[in-house]
């Protein structure tokens, strides 16, 4: 049926391989001059015409960035809150999910729609209040004001998408537990625990994402250098050394990097966390 | 089984829903409902958060709102920005998503260029300020480009000049947000059966009338769900406004978040602030009502 050979074909070959290549020029090259910057000295950086590859590579942008204590510190934040976060938001969503998946009771269509619904609440909204809440319970400046105020935010959709990875699994599975006289809590953890890790990756890494990327709390509840995380320290990098770019660049690679290394180890579990909500 | 024994396993049955439940609710209802009807209570009040005797306001923080002129310039601003960046992110999702689905590319090179096209969007906003203020900087990479191919005339100051920056800071959203559309519209393509192009084919469609006829109407759902969705989150926009221009030059590029989080953080006027956050929280409840219902008709 296909008339491959003809020239008229190859023409539209051809073309949509030119497209192709402009797509990814548009995809990549901001990506691309992030990371040769970051190789570049100050100098370099505006040179002209610009330099495609760094003509003199150097780490010393790196050296800076890894030799100084305050900005490792920042770095040790991002990791300390995401991951708190990451366990505190699975287990909590699984339990829910357990219940939305598992059984029926009154008012589950609307307790649904109420955490469809909580999903879109602008963070900005929230941010006055919570500001209230954290002064007046003197948490202001700690770990448990963005552990607290991000768990808000990380809830709803992993109780989503947890409750949709349950519902894959076969009831017979935790119905064969309560057969032996065992409880739905034992069902929970003997049967379907370990057989969940797939959703359970999946949202450990949504949630992870999405404390890593937070920005407007953390900038408003914490206040001391110490207690920034990596998104304020780039903001503050950029303020204190007025443009000091190769630095700039080197925090961005290195803030990118666990975002980076998720997605390109675990492709599938990444996608699957963040289209799951909006496909559904 | 007894039958007391049975009516107790009944009883744990009904309650065992609540009781997962539970602390989900607890967080979900003391810190997203109450703090919601918190917002709305200071938004009527005098000095809110900084006065524990704080009186009875009336809708004066609204009018003192309405009556400004940057709240509505952050308001056309905000539509904007939204609008172009769901219009653009639709546009180019759909348009690397039908080249990536062609069969005229080899499948390693398709799986590669898909995880490359990908790309933007795992960058936290913050970074992609960043990496936008170094392309767009007076001496930088962009303005020497477009000064060699002989586009412009002189270096263009793209985030620090009121007539650029508004268009500026929006196509660093575009370039940042398309994926999100690129990747659900790929998925959609894929689910649609091939007999009906086979059936297109025999009658002698052409190319474009395939697209008009059979892949946009079969991939309207999602495109209608993204969109809202997009277009929900598009615009609460905080960080990379507040990292390129924080809403200047001269209120240029002020959009409802920023406008909202000056008024809070930087004039300290909470209660104005929050009669703001308010206005925000219920143009998104509409959005997400609408979502609502549209996923539910489907």
């Amino acid at each position: 049926m296909r008339k491959r050979h003809t020239t008229k074909d190859r023409l539209i070959t051809v073309a949509l391989h030119v497209a192709l290549v402009a797509g990814l020029l548009f995809a990549t090259f901001p990506i691309y001059w992030m990371l040769s910057s970051s190789f570049k000295s100050n100098t370099e950086i505006f040179a002209l015409p610009p330099t495609i590859l760094p003509k003199a590579f150097t780490l010393e942008a790196y050296a800076a960035i890894l030799g100084d204590p305050v900005k490792l510190r920042f770095f040790f934040n991002s990791y300390f809150v995401a991951f708190t976060v990451t366990i505190l938001t699975d287990l909590i969503a699984l339990l829910a999910a357990y219940g939305f998946s598992r059984f029926n009771f009154r008012g589950k269509g609307s307790l649904n729609t109420l955490i469809i619904s909580t999903q879109t609440i602008p963070p900005i909204t929230l941010l006055i209040p919570f500001f209230g809440l954290v002064v007046s319970y003197r948490i202001f400046d700690t770990y448990v004001a963005l552990i607290v105020t991000y768990l808000v935010f990380t809830l709803p959709y992993a109780i989503l998408l947890m409750t949709g990875y349950l519902n894959t699994l076969p009831r017979d599975l935790d119905e064969a537990v309560a057969v032996d006289g065992g409880t739905s809590w034992t069902a929970l953890w003997r049967v379907i625990v370990p057989i969940s890790l797939p959703g359970i990756v999946a949202t450990s890494v949504y949630t992870f994402l999405l404390c890593w990327n937070e920005f407007l709390f953390a900038l408003t509840l914490t206040k001391s250098t110490s207690m920034r995380t990596v998104p304020i320290g780039i903001q503050l990098l950029m303020g204190q050394h007025a443009f000091e770019w190769n630095q700039m660049m080197a925090m961005s690679v290195l803030g990118s990097l666990p975002l980076l290394l998720i997605y390109l180890i675990a492709q599938r579990f990444f996608l699957a966390g963040m289209t799951a909500g909006s496909v559904k | 089984m007894t039958r007391q024994k049975r009516s107790r396993h009944g009883l744990k049955r009904a309650v065992a829903p609540y009781l997962y439940l539970s602390p989900s609710l607890l967080i979900i209802g003391l810190l997203m409902l109450l703090p919601m009807v918190t917002v709305i209570s200071y938004s009527f009040q005098n000095s809110a958060v900084l006065r524990l005797d704080s009186s009875f306001a009336g809708l004066k923080h609204y009018q003192a709102i309405f009556a400004d002129p940057v709240f509505w310039a952050s308001l056309w601003h905000t539509l904007y920005f939204t609008c172009m960046s769901v219009v653009f992110h639709m546009t180019i999702g759909m348009i690397f998503a039908l080249m990536l689905n062609s069969d005229r590319i080899n499948p390693t090179l398709r799986n590669i260029l898909r995880v490359l096209y990908i790309l933007p969007w795992l960058f936290t906003a913050v970074i992609i300020a960043v990496i936008w203020r170094l392309l767009l900087e007076p001496n930088g990479v962009v303005n020497s480009i477009l000064m060699q191919l002989g586009l412009i005339g002189s270096k263009i100051e793209w985030f620090s000049s009121p007539e650029t920056a508004l268009h500026a800071v929006t196509f660093a959203n575009i370039w940042a947000g398309y994926p999100l559309f690129m990747v659900s519209l790929l998925a959609g393509l894929q689910g649609i059966p091939k007999d009906f192009y086979e059936a297109a084919d025999i009658d002698g469609a052409k190319a474009y009338q395939k697209l008009i006829f059979i892949t946009i109407p079969q991939l309207m759902p999602i495109i209608i769900s993204i969109s809202l969705l997009d277009f929900i989150w598009t615009m609460q926009v905080f960080p990379l406004i507040w990292i390129t221009t924080g809403g200047g030059p001269i209120y240029s590029t002020e959009v409802l978040s920023t406008y909202t989080y000056k008024l809070a953080f930087s004039s300290y006027n909470l209660s104005q602030a929050s009669a703001s956050a308010v206005v925000i929280l219920l143009i998104s409840l509409g959005l997400t009502l609408l979502y609502i219902r549209y996923q539910k008709a489907r």
